[in-house]
């Protein structure tokens, strides 16, 4: 069975330390939030300016002036601190998020990432995400292993627009755990549960190492 | 202390010609400047270039100056909640530079503190950087990113005096400040407006020095984009 989106959130959760600061894209890495374990202090940062987003408000503490990266109202942990937007991106570019949770369309067996636009479907704009994947130490990517119609997103060379050149570590899918090998090369580390190593292979177009017997996934 | 006040947000646009350059703060609906965007919507002035993080939504923010074709070119990061921008783009009406949000907020940062380019990692190897300088610093690629200045800049803050210093609230912070320095003229307009003296200089985000008219707002709407609640 390839884990449905809740699924995957979970097991990106487990890939977060005690201390860390967070920045987590729109989509399935919102939904991590919700899948960090109490145990652990971690900060989750909003590239619109804020390190201490919290749980969405009840009803009456909804606040027109507090919103996440996906414009939705969101409250604030104790211990937040609000900044603009240069002074974010600043944080981000300087290498002090340890951790970046995104979505994407495409990657490639070198670590590229294409996640802003399908030329002439969609324009909506990169966003924050161009900066994030230029600078941030450690990315994870959060995405279905192909594409509605089957195809492989998980790719030699990206076809989409680039978002970022050889920056992302590490892809957690319906299907697998997989990392990016230094000098290029996807390293198959987990398994969905029930879903056989022969299925990953078929679903991934890049080059796929693999080594030993493949672990499942853990998930509660 | 100079007093920056004007009487409303029609009086703060009345000169803002055709064809001149703007910047409004704001992220997505997010302290948005929306008395000064009716006000434009009034003088009606045209060939509009907006420089701003996002493009409104249809019937709210930018998007209602899109509507009435005021806007010649967009210069943000992020423009997709918006069908009459996506229209418009696609039929060729509008201009559109997209550019990372950091760069976005570095470059009006640089505009209005005198530095006229600056190397950053965002873009490398990507369609941003056609045509753009590149250097390498320890082992890394960068581009090079010019700075933007506004001949208007329009910005929302939360509270402000009559000297034009400005205190934000939550994230409705986000690009007012950096705008609000970017600017040759600088319109600040504020949900409450106090003498000067009122405002404890520690707590000021944007200085005075910044902003050359100031005004109280009025029936603010402050839209939600999407409204999410915990049951």
């Amino acid at each position: 069975m390839s884990l449905d989106k809740i699924g995957i959130a979970k097991r990106i959760a487990q890939e977060i330390e005690d201390g860390m600061y967070i920045n987590l894209g729109i989509g399935i890495p919102t939904l991590v939030a919700n899948y960090i374990p109490d145990e652990l202090n971690v900060v989750l940062q909003s590239e619109n300016g804020l390190l201490g987003i919290g749980s969405f408000p009840t009803e009456e503490n909804v606040d027109a002036d507090l919103i996440n990266a996906g414009k939705q109202t969101i409250t604030m942990r104790p211990g937040s601190v609000l900044f603009n937007s240069s002074e974010s991106f600043g944080m981000i570019r300087g290498g002090h998020v340890d951790l970046t949770i995104l979505g994407a369309m495409e990657v490639s067996e070198n670590g590229d990432i294409a996640n802003w636009k399908i030329p002439g479907k969609m324009v909506k704009g990169m966003g924050g995400a161009m900066d994030l994947v230029a600078s941030a130490k450690n990315i994870i990517v959060a995405m279905q292993h192909t594409s509605r119609d089957g195809e492989s997103k998980l790719l030699k060379k990206c076809s989409l627009p680039i978002t970022g050149l050889q920056c992302v570590k590490k892809i957690i899918t319906d299907l697998a755990v997989i990392e990016v090998r230094q000098g290029g090369g996807f390293q198959l580390l987990e398994r969905a549960p029930g879903v056989s190593v022969e299925e990953i292979k078929n679903a991934t177009e890049g080059e796929l190492h693999i080594d030993g017997d493949i672990p499942e996934m853990k998930i509660n | 202390m100079i007093d920056k006040r004007v009487k409303n947000a029609e009086e703060a646009v009345k000169d803002i010609p055709d064809n001149a350059v703007l910047m409004l703060g704001g992220f997505g609906l997010c302290g948005i400047p929306e008395n000064a965007i009716q006000a434009l919507l009034q003088t009606g002035v045209k060939g509009l270039t907006c420089i701003s993080n996002n493009a409104g939504v249809d019937d709210f923010g930018i998007g209602l100056l899109l509507k009435t074709r005021q806007v010649k070119k967009m210069i943000s990061s992020y423009v997709g909640e918006n069908a009459e921008f996506e229209r418009q783009l696609l039929q060729g009406e509008l201009e559109v530079d997209l550019i990372p949000q950091g760069t976005l907020a570095e470059r009006v940062r640089a505009g209005g503190a005198g530095i006229p380019a600056f190397f950053t990692p965002a873009g490398y190897g990507t369609e941003v950087a056609e045509g753009k300088e590149t250097r390498e610093f320890e082992g890394k690629m960068y581009l090079m990113e010019e700075w933007l200045r506004a001949d208007f800049s329009l910005v929302k803050a939360w509270k402000g005096d009559t000297a034009g210093n400005l205190i934000f609230k939550g994230t409705a912070r986000n690009f007012n400040p950096m705008m609000a320095a970017a600017g040759k003229i600088t319109i600040a307009e504020v949900e409450e407006l106090v003498p000067a003296g009122e405002l404890d200089p520690n707590e000021i985000h944007t200085p005075g020095i910044y902003v050359q008219r100031i005004f109280q707002g009025v029936n603010y709407e402050k839209r939600i984009e999407q409204r999410t609640v915990r049951s």
